[in-house]
């Protein structure tokens, strides 16, 4: 048996199979139980890079869930895919690493802080890996959607883990409402798409309207999974919910949320980039711009009058979003407009690297954050102070986070910035100047943070935060700093077969199609 | 390095430059004014009053940047308003959206 063969069902089927053990080993014993789910996670995280290496060799993986022959898309005696169909090419394989090496960071941190109900939350916390990766990996639209619902039940879970809060309940009680919202309009375009083509591959519903072109139910069901998404990722003016989630959610799931929402992004890409593309017109990049400067000018704007540290950095994350969004839609108006040289696939790296660089230095915030908040129990700016004093290693990794979500030179937040303001700038001027300006008040908004919570006299005596938490604050600074001096590293190797695979979407359909 | 649409982006070439900037600035702040008294001459003047140790005075967040937020004191208005809290709203908002893009995409543009 040749287990390579069956890695991309691995990546799903070992964080879903530890979620249902968890509780079991839990009764036994907790360290057992904490080593078993950390075996876990480091297990997934390796087959992803495994997985990232094998997707560089062969461009295309795919893999036939229940299949004789699991590389065969089509049997024999159909015409089309029928069966589940995981197909990774270099945006999936790309996702998927991020969302595992995050996952396993948050769980390194959330050891040091769940004591109650540990069984219970890392099975949630496992599940939500699953949805998120299932969502990043799967090559199936229902799939999506049931991957999608996973994540979102499991997150709004872990969102109300302390209940006794009555905001948390009230946050995860509208996460699960916007969550259904969106995962009912996804279920409706699948449908109009099921009834209009009897498929629900997404490289045979590609195939299928490059053949007949694109008709009025196609395009309402484009819509439909636009705006679902948009407000999964948490796109301004749709954002409400979002600060609200992230804010109440415990230590590190703030962080691995925004994995889960870049899931969202990611089918947001797939639905763009490989469905519709080829009839697509100008206006949906457009819609894409205008959505990412407003969640740009609004996270940015609304960050400045938080008093709520978490709440804060969550208003800076719809910013972050923004810049995503203004870097895929600039990509996507180039390509449509066949500019994929002059200044789309700059945008479009711009724009991936900025995923990446946004998980890393809002993570490490929200780390910062959630450690503050486990030491203090003070989340409020105005009643914190001069911590500095005694959580030395929290400020210096705290001001490592603030310089990379500030875009200042040499961090990484700097290299991802600087091509998406010279790409978008040849677009029209406007769009850069609104994200400098961006750039310019999230300094101003973090150095209130850093201003307020850690300068000023010592006003209680506080510890530093546990070794636990420091040290997935560390390897999240380090990574920032590294990529941030070594920006080639990741572009050259990680994030261009992502744009490529973007660009070059006839792969595949056709890897799918078996032309 | 890293390539730009109109450049690129070499980390290592500006921390070189940074170095070589702050020794050069180093360098000019040392020929400085030989007659300067440290400590006397930044001391601020408070109508007369003494002025409080760094360490007794912490500026609270919410006073920071209130220039800025007074300023723009119409718009974080409209802003609050917006953000209600209220679940309804929000599902408002998505839905007022996606109405809109229908618009856009139906009757300003065909797709």
């Amino acid at each position: 048996m040749n287990w390579m063969q069956h890695l991309p069902a691995f990546i799903i089927a070992i964080p879903l199979f530890a979620a249902f053990l968890t509780p079991l080993i839990d009764r036994i014993n907790k360290k057992a139980r904490n080593a078993f789910v950390l075996i876990a996670m480091a297990i997934t995280f390796i087959l992803t890079i495994i997985l990232f290496k094998e997707v560089l060799e062969k461009d295309i993986i795919t893999y036939v869930m229940g299949a004789a022959d699991p590389t065969q898309a089509i049997p024999k005696q159909a015409a089309v895919p029928i069966r589940i169909v995981l197909e990774i090419d270099g945006i999936n394989a790309f996702m998927a690493l991020i969302s595992a090496l995050i996952s396993l960071i948050g769980l390194i941190f959330s050891f040091a802080h769940i004591e109650e109900r540990g069984g219970r939350f890392y099975t949630l916390f496992l599940l939500m890996v699953v949805g998120m990766l299932g969502m990043e990996l799967t090559g199936d639209l229902f799939n999506l959607f049931v991957f999608l619902e996973i994540a979102s039940i499991a997150s709004a879970a872990l969102i109300a883990y302390e209940f006794r809060r009555g905001s948390t309940t009230e946050a995860a009680l509208k996460y699960i409402i916007i969550s259904s919202l969106s995962a009912l309009f996804v279920l409706f375009a699948i449908g109009l798409l099921y009834g209009e083509y009897d498929l629900l591959n997404m490289a045979a519903i590609a195939d299928a309207i490059r053949t007949t072109g694109l008709s009025n139910i196609d395009k309402i069901a484009l819509i439909l999974f636009f705006s679902a998404f948009a407000l999964k990722a948490g796109s301004a003016p749709m954002h409400m919910w979002l600060p609200d989630a992230y804010g109440e959610a415990p230590g590190a799931i703030s962080m691995v949320l925004i994995g889960v929402t870049q899931a969202s992004l990611y089918a947001l890409l797939r639905i763009c980039f490989t469905i519709y593309v080829d009839s697509m017109h100008v206006i949906f990049p457009a819609i894409i711009i205008i959505l990412g400067l407003i969640s740009i000018f609004i996270g940015v704007t609304m960050a400045l009058i938080q008093e709520d540290v978490k709440r804060l950095i969550a208003y800076a994350a719809v910013a972050e979003v923004g810049y995503i969004l203004l870097a895929i839609g600039v990509g996507l108006y180039g390509i449509l407009n066949n500019e994929v040289e002059t200044y789309a696939r700059k945008a479009l790296q711009g724009g991936l690297f900025h995923i990446f660089n946004d998980i890393l230095d809002i993570g490490l915030l929200f780390l910062v954050a959630s450690g503050i908040i486990y030491i203090t129990r003070e989340r409020n700016l105005n009643k914190l102070g001069g911590l500095a004093h005694s959580m030395k290693y929290t400020s210096i990794l705290f001001l490592v986070g603030l310089a990379a979500v500030a875009g200042l030179p040499p961090m990484n937040g700097f290299a991802s910035k600087i091509i998406i303001y010279e790409s978008v700038y040849k677009v029209s001027p406007i769009l850069s100047i609104v994200a400098i300006l961006g750039s310019v008040v999230m300094l101003a908004i973090f150095v209130k943070i850093f201003h307020s919570v850690f300068t000023g006299p010592k006003i209680t005596e506080y510890r530093e935060v546990p070794k636990l938490m420091l040290a997935s604050m560390l390897i999240l600074a380090g990574l920032i700093i590294f990529f941030g001096l070594f920006p080639d590293v990741i572009i050259n190797n990680v994030v261009n077969p992502a744009v490529n695979a973007l660009i070059e979407n006839t792969d595949y359909i056709s890897k799918v199609m078996g032309w | 390095m890293i390539k730009t649409v109109g450049g690129y982006w070499d980390p290592i070439i500006w921390i070189i430059a940074f170095i070589v900037i702050f020794i050069l600035a180093y360098m000019i702040r040392a020929i400085g004014k030989k007659e300067y008294r440290k400590g006397e001459q930044i001391k601020p003047f408070l109508s007369g009053m003494e002025e409080p140790s760094k360490e007794a005075v912490h500026i609270r967040a919410s006073n920071l940047y209130w220039g800025f937020v007074e300023a723009l004191k119409s718009y974080y208005e409209t802003m609050k308003k917006m953000h209600t809290g209220i679940i309804n709203d929000y599902v408002a908002w998505f839905v007022g959206i996606t109405a809109i893009i229908f618009i856009a995409v139906f009757i300003v543009g065909i797709i």
